[in-house]
Parts: structure tokens; sequence; C-alpha cells
């Protein structure tokens, strides 16, 4: 047990990496932010659709589309990588829809048999090709976020953290665009149909954008805790406010405080970056879930008091 | 099921026996670098290498009780329940290897069942006392649980006893690294699983598909739960060595939704299920070891899709081959007694006629050329409804009753919809073109009754009557025979 938790140290938890370490951390923090901030903004979508396992099923289903770009082109040049995530991504989809309409399966053994074959294609194919192939199971698992390159100067960023900003801001201006679609196709699909939006467009169109943001996060966390960064930001935002705007802007808030609060937490720890930030953004989320205003258990047990002590008086 | 629960006892046994008696000494499979493909095959037939037994041992335990714990997540609509329990295992796997930093296949279980229940206890709390909806909770859980256990395990992998914990094992699995105290341990739990089911077959039977009613009949449908949870997160830590923690949950939805495409009953489910869970186990386990150098745990699952993937096409009820198979034959009935009922109305037109029918006469009536008039005839003739004799055709008997049959359903329907629903005469007709191909002989009977056995339908035509069917039809039961 002893040596476990690393000797508690002030300075180069809270101060290094705002001083001397900025250049490294800092890129790190910004990463985290990005990453986080564009899960966070298309998970808001997916939790509102209740298809927040189809993120579970995409962000595994894209190693094996990952892998066969590599395979196929030999480079991990962005636009292979994207273009095999977003086959892997629509197949999974296509896959999805056909095991539970043309069965008696239900879609979740559906989403499960699914993904779990894909993400197992995935694996031996890494395996198989383990020397083509520049993955491995480490970067599968817990991403590269602590590996980037500093800063270096003023313009001069690290190639990933340039790409996360891209899907970003490009992230942001079709939420933007199609705001309204998404908005009304989300909650009464119904009167989105009768004011003439396509609920397989959308549908569609939301799954291919969630596989660019995934494979985009892929580098940076590996695939399973993209989907702590798909859910985690949007339902500790839902537990504090239900305006589609607010959620949006305090699941950012909430990316910002998980990268800066888990580069510190991973600093105290000594543990891995990527792991450490999913935990402080649950950490985050148990705060809302404990002292929210709206849905908090302090709030809802202080509301049913004065409840449970009316009905006595009136019995007695 | 208690017969059948006797008998998976017995395979365990059977199965266990001779491992207890051999002499332990083992060089890892991983050792055996040098060997080529056949020398592997051979030694994978002939059980050769002790630590292969283990492995092979320990698949078939874990793909039996996965398969039959499976089927009751799949059934109860909880795969993905299965999925984040899979996933919120892992900080526990780290906390159990801390309770003695080794690697104690008893710590490890227990460590990781308790973080498997708490898990499964944030995902009830998240549900019921917050707005988010379960697959949020279940998506939050699995992924918070699993960032926590990969913080601690990054930690652990600092200690200096840490490197050789081969907690990287549990991610991907590896059947090769399973010893005895695994096996023993693996055999324990899914003799648990197969108790469980067997003494609780029926309540876990009712609970599964009918929760008012077992809630009704008093039985504790919570508890119930609570058990079935609690062996479930037991299982799929003896099965992480194996698969890996990724992809356990394959192993439990995977054979088990082979198994529902397959039959309609539980037990049969259960039984299928923990065979396709063997298979699979015991596929994977060779490739991987034939193969060297590849992941045990991808191959199982890639083994079981590949279950999945047949039945999905070819089983014999719900599989889409079947179903395409019944549509298709559903599809020809209807153009047939569509044909049938054509050819009746040109019969009625000219009753005089007694030569027959010309096939213009069909294909101006159906509205389609000459040749496909023709091709429908001969479909007939192949049914015996119809015979031809040279540029004329006639009904056979059977062919006649059925004829009648169709219009008169039709006719009925119209009338019915006129009379007794009020609606306007002209609106009718669609309906019954669709159902006159479904009614069945009861609620014909029942039709006439209610409508006085009237002989005109809405559009003036006659209804043609029981009576009249046997005049022209002849031989009642050679028509029925025929059918």
């Amino acid at each position: 047990m002893n040596g476990l938790v690393p000797i508690f140290d002030a300075r180069n938890i809270f101060v290094m990496p705002w001083t001397d370490g900025r250049s490294v951390f800092g890129t790190i923090m910004a990463m985290g932010f990005l990453v986080t901030a564009a899960c966070g903004l298309i998970g808001n979508y997916l939790i509102l659709r209740r298809m927040a396992l189809m993120g579970d099923a995409v962000s595994h289903s894209v190693l094996p589309g990952l892998v066969i770009a590599f395979l196929a082109t030999g480079s991990r040049g962005t636009g292979a990588m994207m273009l095999g995530a977003l086959l892997a991504g629509v197949a999974t989809t296509i896959i999805v829809e056909t095991i539970h309409r043309k069965t008696r399966v239900k879609q979740d053994a559906a989403i499960g048999v699914t993904f779990t074959t894909l993400f197992a294609l995935g694996v031996v194919l890494v395996s198989v090709y383990s020397s083509q192939v520049d993955l491995d199971a480490e970067c599968v698992l817990y991403g590269e976020i602590g590996l980037m390159g500093p800063i270096q100067g003023w313009l001069d960023w690290p190639t990933p953290l340039v790409r996360m900003l891209v899907v970003v801001v490009l992230l942001g201006g079709v939420i933007g665009l199609f705001y309204k679609e998404l908005l009304v196709s989300s909650f009464d699909p119904g009167l989105a149909r009768s004011l003439g939006v396509n609920p397989v467009f959308v549908h569609y169109g939301l799954m291919v954008t969630l596989s660019v943001v995934v494979v985009s996060s892929f580098e940076a966390v590996g695939s399973i805790l993209v989907v702590a960064m798909l859910i985690l930001p949007g339902a500790t935002a839902s537990l504090l406010t239900n305006r589609l705007p607010q959620v949006h802007i305090l699941s950012l808030v909430h990316a910002a405080l998980s990268a800066v609060g888990g580069v510190h937490l991973a600093l105290a720890l000594n543990c891995q970056i990527g792991p450490a930030m999913v935990v402080m953004g649950a950490f985050l989320f148990v705060l809302a879930w404990v002292f929210g205003t709206r849905d908090g258990l302090i709030a809802r047990w202080c509301r049913r008091r004065p409840l449970v002590h009316g009905t006595r008086t009136a019995n007695g | 099921m208690r017969r059948s629960s006797f008998t998976f006892s017995l395979v365990v046994f059977v199965v266990l026996a001779p491992l207890c008696a051999t002499p332990l000494f083992a060089a890892r499979v991983g050792d055996l670098t040098e060997a080529s493909y056949t020398t592997q095959f051979f030694r994978f037939l002939t059980f050769s290498d002790p630590s292969l037994r283990y492995a092979l041992v320990g698949v078939v335990l874990l793909g039996l009780s996965c398969g039959l714990l499976g089927s009751f997540i799949v059934v109860r609509k909880m795969a993905l329940m299965g999925d984040a329990l899979s996933h919120a295992v892992l900080p526990g796997v780290a906390a159990g290897f801390l309770w003695n930093t080794s690697k104690d296949p008893v710590a490890i279980l227990i460590g990781a069942t308790i973080a498997g229940m708490l898990g499964t206890a944030t995902v009830n709390a998240i549900t019921r006392t917050t707005r988010i909806k379960e697959d949020a909770a279940l998506g939050l859980v699995l992924a918070s649980f699993f960032g926590a256990g990969l913080c601690l395990q990054s930690m652990i992998q600092q200690l200096p006893t840490g490197n050789k914990s081969g907690l990287d094992k549990f991610m991907f699995g590896q059947a090769a690294a399973i010893g005895r105290d695994d096996v023993a341990l693996m055999a324990l739990v899914t003799l648990g699983a197969v108790g469980l089911v067997a003494a609780l077959y029926k309540e876990l039977l009712v609970t599964s598909f009918d929760q008012d009613f077992a809630r009704s009949a008093g039985v504790p449908t919570r508890w119930v739960h609570h058990a079935l949870m609690l062996l479930l997160a037991m299982t799929i830590v003896i099965s992480l060595q194996a698969v890996g923690v990724v992809l356990v949950s394959a192993m439990l939805i995977t054979p088990a939704a082979a198994a529902y495409l397959l039959t309609d009953r539980l037990h049969r489910m259960l039984m299928l299920a923990a065979a396709f869970g063997v298979a699979a186990g015991v596929a994977g386990a060779f490739v991987s070891f034939v193969g060297r150098n590849l992941p045990t745990g991808p191959l199982m699952v890639l083994a079981a899709s590949a279950i999945f993937t047949l039945a999905f096409f070819f089983a014999p009820r719900h599989g889409v081959l079947a179903r395409w198979w019944r549509q298709r034959a559903t599809a020809g009935r209807t153009q047939r007694e569509n044909t049938l009922k054509a050819i009746f109305h040109v019969w009625e037109q000219n009753q005089s006629a007694n030569g027959g029918i010309g096939f213009p006469a069909l294909a101006a009536r159906r509205r389609i050329s000459l040749e496909a008039a023709r091709k429908e005839v001969k479909s007939l003739v192949r049914h015996g409804m119809v015979t031809v004799h040279g540029q004329m055709f006639s009904f056979t008997p059977a062919g006649h009753w059925r004829a009648a049959e169709i219009v008169r359903n039709h006719r009925l329907w119209e009338l019915y919809l006129t009379n007794r629903v009020n609606i306007a005469p002209d609106h009718v007709h669609d309906d019954a073109e669709k159902i006159e191909h479904v009614l069945g002989d009861e609620l014909v009977r029942q039709l006439e009754r209610r409508l006085d056995h009237a002989s005109v339908d809405p559009h003036g035509r006659a209804i043609p009557s029981p009576q009249e069917i046997y005049r022209h039809a002849g031989l009642r039961d050679e028509a029925k025979g025929r059918k």
C-alpha cells in the first residue's frame, strides 16, 4: 500500500503546471478542454435523444475503421482516419438498425452485439498487423494525451491540438447552423416531421458528426474514456438547468474544470492524465448531484421534509 | 430444469476431475514461440499442454456461466447493464490487487464484485433521484468507474511490485494465463450460477417476462434481481482473465442473442446460449493458441459473433432468410388469390359460356399483359386451382371453391363495413382487398350471422353463398382436401 500515493507536494501540484511546466501542461489542459468540449456538445444531443449508448457503440467501433484506413493508405493522415471512422460509424448505425428491425432482438442487445464485434475485429487487426499499424492496445485504452508535445512558439502548436480546435469550431458552427432542427427533432420528432425536418437525415447527420468527434478525440483519450467525455458534461449540466442553451454553456464549463482539475489530480496521484480527467468530471457530476439547487439530493430532501411535516399535522 | 442442472454440474465435474489428478508443471503457452502451426494444432487436439488444459477448462466454464446469465439479461432488456457492469468492476480489480499486492484471485473477485454492485447501485440511484435516463446513467457509470480503475491501475504499475501485476492482461484477456486457482474459482462461480438458475428458475422466468404478475404472485422481484446482479458481477470477474474487461459484455450478450433467435422457450434458450458460449470460448482459445500472439478475448468474441451471424440469417423462424421466405410465400399466395378472384369475376359475368375462360378476358380484367396473364394461370395450374385446355382454361373444383371463398370474404366485409360500421360504400373496397386473404372460417360464420345471411353486397352484386359454392364446386371434401 505504501508508495501508492506520492507524498503531497503543493508546489508540484498547484504551482508547477502554471509556471515552469506551463508549455507542457498548458497544451494538455487545452487539449483536454477541447476534447471534452467537443464530446460534451454533441453528447448533449445524444442524452436528449436517449442515444447515449450509441455514443458508446460508435466510440468502440471506430477502431476497425481506423485500422483499416491505416492499412489501406499506409499513413496516419487526417483524411484517411476521418473517412475510416465515418464509414465505421455509419456501418454501426446501419447494422444496429438492421438487427433490431429485422429480428426480434431488442435494440440494447443489438447495440451490444454490434460494437463488441467491431471492436474485437479492431483489436485482432491491431495485433495481427502490429508492425504496420502505429497503434497499440495502450493507446486504445488510455489515449496519449500525456504524450503530446508542448507548444513551441506563438503559432507552433502540436498537430492534434490544431485538429481538435478545428473540430470544435466546426462542431460549434454545425450546431449553430442546425440548432432549430436539432432542438425540435430531439424534443418532438412528430412536430419536427410536420415542420419538414427529416428525422432520418438528422439521425445520420448526428452519427456522422459523432464519428468525427470520436475519432479526433480517440488519439487523446482512447475509445472508452470518450464515453465519459460524451455523457458527463451533459449529464452534469442537465442536473442544473433544463434550458438547452444553458446546458451547452454549463457543459463547456464542466469541460474546462475537468480538464484543469484532471491535470492537477494526475500530478497529485501520479497517474495517467486521461483517466484523471474522467475522474475529475465524475467528481463534478457527483457535486452537482448532491448540491444542485434544482435536482440535487440535498435540495430534494429539504423540499420533501415540510411535506412530511404537513402530512403529519394534517393527520394528527 | 432440475435434470438439466444436474447435467451441467456433471459436465463441470467430469471436465475438472482429470485436471486435479494430473501433476502440475507447465511451460506457459507463450513460451512455445518456436513451434509450427501443425505442432500447435496437434498439441491443442491432444491436450498435451497442462496450461492449455487450464485455459480450455476455464473458457468452457466461463462460456457456460456467461451464456446462462446472459440469457436473462437479454430477455430482461438489460443487455447494456452487462456492459456497464463489466467496465465498472475495473477499480475493484485494482483494489483487490492492492489488498496484498498480489494477483490473489479471491481478493480480486471480492473487490470486483463489490465495485460491480456499487456500479449497479449508482445507476439505480441516478435514475431514481434525477431526470437522467437509464441509458445516460449506464454510460456515465461505465466510463467513470472505468476511468477510476485506469487511474488506480496506472498508479499500481508504478509500484515496485506493480510491473509484474499482470493487470494489463485484464484488458483484453489471455486465456493462457489462467492457472489452477483461477480454474477452481471459476468452477465455484459457475456452480453458483447453475445453482441459482436451477433453484430460482420459476422466479427468474416469471420476473423476466411479467414483473407485475410476479409481484402479485408474491415473488420477491427485488431480491431475485439482486441475486442475478450479484452472480452476474461474479461471472464477469471470472471471465476477465480470458476475455478482458472491454469485451466481457459480448460473451454475455452475443451467445444469448443468438439463442434468442432460435427458440421461444426460456429453458431451451438457456441451454443453447450456454452451448454457444462454450463453443465460442473453445474456438477463440484454439485460434489464439494456434496463431500465436493473438489476444484470446477478441477472438472469442468474434467466434460468438459468427454464431450470431449464422443465427441472424438462418434461424428457422426468426432468421432474416426465414422471414424473407415467409413474406415471399405470403406475397405469392396473395397474388394467386387475386388471380383466382379475377377469374371468378369473369366467370360470374358470362356463366353461360361453358367452355371456360380465355386469356384475353383475364388480362383485361387484371389490367395486365397477355403474357403476364398466362404466367399467372400457369402458377395456378401448378397449385391445382385451374386446368388449361388449348386457349381456354377453367377452374378445378378446389380452385372454384377457393375463388368463391375469396370473393365471398371480400363482399361480406364490404357489406359489414357499410351496414355495421357505417362507412360509405365507395370507401370499403381497399380495406376488403386486404382482409379477404386472411379471414378465417370462424370469423366468416360470425359475419354472416351478424349480417343475417344477406346475399347482396353494397354494390349490388351477389355474395356467393356456401350453397352456391357447393353447387358449382361439386365435391366439398375434395375441395377442402386440396386447399
